[in-house]
């Protein structure tokens, strides 16, 4: 099979399986979850094989695989859609298909599979539990499996094929597809749980966010089209088109065409991604299940709106000469610097293992955008790729610390206990050992911690890059948030698996089973792994051992290959300085911490997330609210065309009142009708003395009349 | 000598006179009388436009003659009208007559 | 002013004075008894036309039949001993009269625009018969034989009627 069928077949089998499973497979649990985990199997297999062609190719960068059709006849051409797997494509494709398969497998035994059906689980709660009476006669509750467990494939499947349809489509419009998918999916998964009106409102709130930015990104599509008249990414990436949009002003802020372009391009990610300020919806949509959460929220979904800027990445730097940032550059690292401070600030204060996990990310994803911001190309999909492995893997080790506490929750039947804060847990690690060294790991990749891990690499040649090309500021911002990241993320492990068990139901948790560990050791292997194809090349000791085979493939990518950073101390040191720093304060501090009163970073306007939502709902919600319900329903609506209705209703009653009785009684009834019998009747009865039946009467009157009318005849006729 | 319009005047003061009678008279065999004087008067212009007509051309004497036998037979049905409302009615006051009223 | 012209303006007159009391006496046989006079006038008036047999014919048929027709018929109309008949006239004789004036004018204005209104008789001619004239006329089928017969069916229907109106089954 040629290298690209195969990729266009690579995004259908999730979407078979979402057909099928809707269709027909939902009430058998086990053909469901092996329809799906099939299907991510068989798009993982297809994406290893274009993988493996892609890293084979030589100079694979000029000339990647593709393949187009005649889609939409526009006049006298047409508007293609097709594939392409350049080398960043190919590269996020390895990522997307590991990421996907894992979740997969993690969610058979997430939502408890082979566990018996619940007391009184419904569909849309989270399942609670079922009693079981072992041999002995004691009662047990156990986790219990979820009762829309079909539905959850069926949504993930779809979602994959969302995700993948993003990953190999060659022109914006396809993208935009697979980018209004996962949206959907997105809201469908965080509100998986419909029933609690947190989720509901989570994933209304995750929608309505994320199209706030999905509305400018296809403005910025329709600009492009009619500026281009093309929406491929190889007919708009040619020198010729980007120098014009570079040069051709839009009108609009002094930007160039392209600028503008890419700054509403950029809107769309910064509502996707999660950047400020459209960042409020991701640690609400905390309320899904967590592998929604890892693939969503942290692997997939996010990662696309990275991607989407690194596609467009030519276009950002379409007017851009090595230099002086242009304008939309500048926007895009302000707002990715400011996004990864801000976020990292606010997770330091978060006591829910989910949230500081949902910030972490925001804050990482602000770590790529900078990086894109300064045209550090290689180093953000780079960190892109090596995030998705660490931060799936970690939100996939708290969804197992979760599960682990639900069982003790249930042993203890205290309900009232949280499983999902932190200063309920503690200990863990004897409890759950796979999951404790594999978020180890992930948790240091997080942190940067060098050389063992991927996260150092990646976070490191964006440091390096930023210090390299002299922008001080985003240096010293993304510095700052390394080390608080490195502070949360050991304040999370400290809090969640040293120390002692703080409270009864953590120490009654146990060890998940393979289906979810299995995938937690994967991922490990590639968060250490991973890091080692992207040395650099002058980097001491190690660098050169092994080429630099990331930046050489990756950086095949651009028309113009970007060139190696020069090797320097500063940011390296600043780096471990950080990324240690952060790790070893962390440890310290929450070493001995046993309540969360002890605990002094439980600042208010961290812990309220600057009290963001509570602006936005003053701001913008209620005042849509009142415009809704207040202006257009009550006053256009009922008061004004209503009004203008209860008008008409009266008004046609009167004119009806009025001619039935100033017309049709007095006039056709009375005066035509009745008035006609009425008349000849009175002239009858008033006529009729004349008959008296006295002779000499008649006589008298056929006298008078000959004379009357004798008269009138001669004088007019004969005189 | 006698110019033909004294005939005439004669004969429609006749024919008033009786006119008066047969509308205002209150008997019914008054009325009758009033008939004949009516019929009188026609007999009296009949035979006038006659003589001072053509005379070789009887046709006036002829009508004369054949009002004259109308009348009779006239008066005597009318008569005989009278004398049986008499009976019946034991009245011959035209104006009791109403019978035919409304 | 000639004899004829005197004698016709007294038996006019006469006769005119007769009908006036016919027409107004409120005793009926004196009424009949006026109709004769009235009608023995206008014999006179016939016989002044040259027209002598009907003189004679009017004489016997009128009054002699006709006028004693009405007596009979007052006679056997009368209510009781006819001591007090009531009014002569009825209630609208007012309007009978304005009737009868205006026919009178009427006639008499009209008559005076005939152009022959005033002409005078012609002489008749010697050995002109008027009653041989007339009952040749009456009887040749040339002539009015028809309106003869016909009369007479008539008066033959008159006859009868009378007789089946006026006949008291008792």
């Amino acid at each position: 099979m040629t290298t690209e069928t195969l990729i266009w077949l690579i995004p259908l089998p999730p979407l078979v399986a979402f057909a099928l499973i809707v269709l027909f497979t939902n009430k058998n649990k086990a053909l469901s979850h092996s329809i799906a985990v099939g299907a991510a199997f068989l798009s993982w297999l297809g994406a290893m094989i274009v993988f493996f062609r892609a890293v084979t190719t030589e100079h694979f960068g000029e000339h990647p695989f593709h393949s187009s059709i005649n889609w939409l006849p526009t006049g006298e051409t047409w508007l293609k859609v097709g594939v392409l797997i350049d080398p960043t494509s190919a590269a996020v494709l390895f990522f997307v298909a590991w990421t996907i398969l894992m979740i997969f497998l993690y969610s058979v035994g997430y939502h408890n599979f082979g566990q018996p059906a619940g007391d009184h689980d419904h569909k849309g709660l989270p399942p609670h539990g079922a009693t079981v009476t072992d041999a002995h006669g004691h009662k047990h509750t156990v986790l219990s499996v979820e009762p829309m467990y079909s539905r959850f494939f069926a949504f993930i499947g779809l979602f994959a094929f969302g995700m993948y349809t993003l990953v190999v489509s060659d022109n914006l419009l396809t993208l935009f597809v697979g980018w209004e998918i996962m949206g959907l999916c997105s809201y469908l998964l965080i509100g998986f749980w419909f029933a609690k009106p947190s989720a509901r409102a989570a994933g209304i709130k995750a929608f309505m966010t994320t199209r706030i930015g999905d509305v400018f990104m296809l403005l910025g599509i329709a600009f492009l089209y009619s500026a281009t008249g093309t929406l491929t990414f190889r007919e708009i990436f040619t020198e010729e088109t980007l120098h014009v949009l570079g040069t051709v002003p839009s009108g609009v802020f002094g930007l160039s065409a392209a600028g503008l372009i890419s700054i509403l391009l950029f809107i769309g990610t910064v509502g996707k991604s999660a950047q400020f300020p459209l960042h409020v919806w991701l640690p609400d949509a905390m309320e899904g299940p967590t592998p929604v959460s890892a693939m969503i929220h942290a692997a997939t979904m996010v990662s696309a709106g990275v991607y989407a800027v690194i596609r467009m990445f030519p276009l950002l730097t379409a007017d851009f000469h090595g230099h002086e940032l242009t304008t939309a550059m500048s926007v895009v690292a302000f707002i990715g610097a400011f996004t990864a401070i801000f976020a990292a600030t606010i997770a330091v204060a978060q006591n829910d293992i989910k949230r500081v996990l949902a910030y972490s990310t925001i804050s990482q994803l602000g770590f790529m955008i900078a990086a894109l911001g300064i045209g550090a190309y290689v180093a953000a999909v780079f960190h892109l790729i090596t995030h998705a492995f660490f931060k799936a893997l970690l939100f996939l080790g708290s969804g197992s610390v979760i599960h682990g506490m639900e069982h003790g929750v249930l042993h203890t039947g205290n309900h009232s206990v949280d499983p999902q804060d932190m200063y309920n847990m503690g200990g863990l690690r004897k409890k759950m050992p796979i999951t404790f060294w594999t978020f180890l790991i992930g948790g240091f990749a997080l942190s940067g911690f060098p050389i063992l891990t991927a996260g150092f690499w990646s976070k490191d040649e964006i440091l390096a890059d930023a210090f390299g090309h002299g922008h001080w500021a985003v240096f010293l911002t993304l510095a700052l948030a390394a080390f608080l990241t490195a502070f949360y993320t050991m304040r999370q492990i400290t809090l969640t698996f040293l120390g002692e068990p703080r409270t009864k139901e953590a120490e009654h948790a146990h060890e998940t089973p393979w289906t979810m560990t299995t995938p937690l050791v994967i991922l490990s292997f590639f968060a250490i792994t991973y890091g080692w194809v992207g040395i650099p090349e002058h980097f001491p000791l190690l660098g050169g051992i092994v080429p630099n085979w990331f930046h050489e493939f990756v950086g095949g990518t651009l028309a113009e290959h970007p060139e190696a950073l020069e090797f320097s101390w500063i940011p390296l040191l600043t780096s471990l300085g950080v990324a240690l720093g952060g790790l070893f304060f962390g440890w310290l501090a929450y070493r001995n911490v046993t309540a969360v009163e002890q605990d002094k970073l439980q600042f208010p306007v961290l812990k309220n997330k600057y009290y963001f939502d509570e602006a936005y709902d003053f701001l913008f919600i209620k005042p849509a609210f009142w415009l809704s319900e207040v202006f257009v329903s009550k006053w256009m609506d009922k008061g004004l065309i209503d009004g203008i209705l209860h008008i008409f209703g009266p008004i046609t009653g009167g004119v009806g009142f009025a001619i039935r009785n100033y017309f049709d009684v007095p006039i056709v009834n009375e005066f035509l009708g009745d008035g006609s019998a009425n008349s000849v009747y009175a002239l009858g009865k008033n006529l009729r003395p004349i008959q008296t039946g006295r002779i000499q009467q008649y006589l008298i009157l056929s006298m008078v009349v000959l004379f009357v009318v004798g008269g009138l005849v001669y004088f007019l006729l004969l005189a | 000598m006698i110019p033909l319009s004294w005939y005439l005047i004669l004969a429609a003061g006749l024919f008033s006179v009786g006119l008066f009678g047969v509308l205002a008279r209150r008997n019914a065999v008054a009325i009758l009388l009033g008939v004949e004087l009516m019929l009188n008067a026609v007999n009296i212009n009949l035979v006038a436009f006659w003589r001072y007509g053509d005379i070789s051309m009887m046709a006036g004497q002829v009508f004369t003659i054949i009002v004259f036998a109308v009348a009779a037979a006239e008066v005597a049905v009318g008569l005989a009208l009278v004398i049986s409302v008499y009976r019946r009615r034991n009245t011959v006051v035209a104006e009791e007559l109403d019978l035919l009223k409304w | 002013m000639t004899a004829e012209q005197i004698i016709f303006l007294i038996v006019g007159a006469v006769t005119l004075a007769s009908a006036l009391m016919v027409v107004t006496a409120r005793d009926l046989v004196h009424a009949a008894l006026w109709l004769v006079a009235a009608l023995f006038g206008v014999a006179i008036v016939y016989t002044l036309l040259n027209a002598g047999f009907l003189a004679v014919v009017q004489v016997v048929v009128y009054i002699g039949a006709i006028a004693i027709l009405f007596i009979f018929a007052v006679m056997l109309t009368r209510r009781q001993a006819a001591k007090d008949t009531g009014p002569a006239l009825n209630q609208n004789w007012w309007l009978g009269a304005l009737l009868a004036v205006l026919t009178f004018g009427g006639l008499v204005a009209l008559l005076q625009t005939w152009s022959g209104f005033s002409k005078t008789a012609s002489a008749i001619p010697s050995g002109f018969d008027a009653v041989n004239q007339l009952g040749s006329a009456l009887v040749s089928p040339a002539g009015y034989v028809l309106p003869f017969e016909v009369a007479s069916v008539l008066l033959l229907a008159a006859l009868v009627g009378a007789v089946y109106l006026a006949f008291n089954k008792k």
